[in-house]
């Protein structure tokens, strides 16, 4: 499993930043090579039949994309590779593939079963080792189709790094359009990689910093659709939106407990923000700060036992962490500038944040502790970060420089592969799906 | 102080031309839509109108012209200054000659700030307006708040004017008022 151990290596260098003797004795080069993205030939997946053979093209064409997304893998040319395999199931010319210097070759099979259902076959094969690494076998409904494609890019990732994917995800943000003193702004859902998307509310009412929630097809937002403005749930297999409790004053800053089941949140009482925690069955609901400062942007560890949040009550917005009972309390930044927009990556390991400082704002990551922090972004604006559900890549609202739109870009935690996400139109405030099932 | 007026005219403008529908006395052609706005990247040049009547008393004309519906904040702040209390001044006392009208006090915030950070900040900006109004005789009752956040600015620029601009707390007169 070589391979495997080598991207294993090159995201330990990116995320830890070890010079390169400390794996000396692994006989890998980690000080070339191997920081490059490992090269994988992606063949279109066969079929017997043209409509299969389509399918087949559309496939393969998925998974390159979010594979050479990741920036862990570069998928080499099509019109490059020798051998062009009829039957997958029979062991490829491995000399072929050593030729075009191709680490790896996935190779698949559409089979249209019904008209109600096609069926895909993969093989991923070691081309150095020689060795078949593993095989799936996947069916859904012919127009489900993109589905396996992430969900074999999400193996891919998987039996190569030994971390779960992201590609068989979806990110909820907030699609912008129209002058910036009259911006209408909707909730919408997209595909990880930008397809499929959807517009869940019409843009007559704003809405803004929705969040998925971890366990269900739901997410909370603030909405302006009533003469409060509310933190709302909004089930999207059914369309239904409803406002989240009754409280006294306006509520926004939602977030999802890790398990689901409840949803933290500010609330205005008399021009103070303070957090509350909801109970989403009971509707029982518990105030968990208590001071005259501003207390806003709580987000849970992701073993649900603590909360960190934004406060200004030492003068100016920094991070606190608090026990979910609202104890043990304490300021985990220290650093020169602004924080705020905390959210506890889902491997626990690590918070994000945005940092205004020196007239910059950048996306930044430490520890829970306050120790090791690092600034991964800088722009006019870079805020509101979302987590990848395996911890490893950040989603975040952009402005490159004044008066340019706001737009959806992500970054891995490792500081490289900054990209701009595909979303129709201007678009802020993205929230990362978990895993979908 | 030079911001502060242009700016002024510009809310009187902006209530002109609201306030026209149903005032003879005014001839006005057309309310420029959302799809005619300057690009960001221009600055606002305020249109000076010559006000040839006096507007009518009780009415939201009469409130922005003779109280101001916009008093202005520094960075990251929510005190008042003492050009803010002398407009909440004039607005305390235009409110309770027409005990009737209602307010909706609306805080706003300038685009360098983080968007959650901002809400609540907005809602401060907002509540303090409130408060003093209370302490001037206006009867809570009578007012209610919200905060915008970033998401109303009123200048679309991105320099040090139009933030300042974007930092205040918006009085808009919601009913009561006579037309």
């Amino acid at each position: 499993m070589n391979l495997k151990r080598a991207l294993l290596l090159a995201m330990m260098v990116f995320a830890t930043g070890f010079a390169a003797p400390a794996f000396a004795s692994l006989e890998i080069d980690i000080t070339r090579g191997h920081l490059e993205p490992t090269p994988l030939a992606i063949p279109s997946f066969t079929g017997s039949s043209e409509p299969e053979r389509e399918i087949g093209r559309q496939i393969a064409g998925v998974i390159r994309a979010d594979l050479e997304r990741s920036g862990l893998f570069k998928v080499l040319d099509p019109a490059s590779y020798i051998e062009h395999q009829a039957n997958i199931d029979l062991q490829p010319r491995f000399a072929e593939w050593r030729v075009i210097r191709a680490d790896a070759l996935l190779a698949g099979r559409v089979v249209i079963e019904n008209e109600n259902r096609v069926r895909v076959d993969m093989r991923l094969w070691d081309v150095f080792a020689e060795t078949h690494l593993f095989g799936q076998q996947m069916g859904t409904t012919p127009e489900n189709w993109r589905r396996i494609a992430h969900k074999i890019a999400d193996s891919i990732y998987q039996k190569l790094t030994g971390e779960s994917g992201y590609f068989d995800t979806r990110v909820v943000f907030i699609a912008e359009s129209g002058p910036k003193i009259n911006r209408t702004k909707r909730l919408a859902i997209m595909d990880q990689d930008g397809a499929n998307p959807t517009f869940l509310t019409p843009g007559s009412y704003t809405v803004l910093t929705p969040r998925f929630s971890p366990t269900a097809q739901q997410i909370t937002y603030l909405s302006y659709s009533s003469i409060v403005p509310s933190v709302f749930l909004f089930n999207i297999e059914t369309g239904r939106q409803e406002v989240l409790g009754d409280f006294p004053g306006m509520t926004f800053a939602p977030r999802f407990s890790p398990d689901g089941k409840k949803v933290i949140m500010s609330l205005v009482q008399r021009g103070n923000s303070e957090i509350w925690l909801m109970d989403l069955r009971t509707r029982r609901r518990v105030r968990l700060t208590n001071s005259p400062a501003i207390d806003t942007s709580p987000s849970f560890s992701p073993d649900g036992s603590k909360i960190v949040f934004n406060s200004d009550r030492g003068g100016s917005p920094q991070l606190y962490i608090m026990n979910v009972d609202g104890s043990a309390l304490r300021r985990i930044t220290f650093g020169k500038g602004r924080y705020s927009a905390p959210v506890w990556s889902p491997r626990g390991d690590l918070i994000a944040f945005t940092k205004h400082y020196q007239g910059k704002f950048h996306i930044g990551v430490m520890r829970p502790d306050g120790e090791g922090e690092r600034t991964l972004t800088t722009a006019y604006l870079d805020e509101g970060p979302t987590w990848s559900p395996n911890g490893r890549v950040l989603m975040f609202t952009r402005e490159t420089r004044p008066g340019a739109g706001p737009h959806v870009w992500s970054i891995d935690l490792t500081g490289a592969n900054l990209r701009r996400v595909t979303t129709p139109g201007d678009s802020s405030d993205p929230a990362w799906s978990p895993l979908i099932e | 102080m030079k911001i502060k007026l242009l700016k002024s005219l510009g809310f009187a403008a902006v209530f002109v031309v609201s306030a026209c529908a149903s005032d003879p006395q005014v001839t006005q052609t057309s309310t420029p839509g959302p799809t005619q706005q300057q690009p960001s990247s221009r600055p606002v040049t305020p249109v000076q109108t010559t006000q040839t009547y006096a507007p009518r008393p009780g009415s939201i004309e009469e409130f922005s012209t003779s109280a101001g519906d916009r008093i202005y904040f520094g960075y990251d702040s929510y005190t008042l200054s003492a050009q803010a209390r002398a407009t909440l001044s004039k607005q305390a006392a235009w409110m309770n000659s027409y005990p009737r009208v209602r307010v909706l006090l609306a805080g706003n915030c300038d685009e360098r700030g983080t968007r959650e950070y901002n809400l609540a900040l907005g809602a401060r900006r907002a509540n303090s307006v409130k408060d003093y109004l209370v302490n001037l005789g206006v009867d809570p009752s009578r007012m209610t708040t919200i905060s915008y956040g970033k998401e109303r600015p009123i200048d679309p620029r991105s320099m040090g004017e139009a933030w300042s601009i974007n930092r205040n707390t918006h009085t808009a007169i919601v009913s009561g008022a006579s037309s």
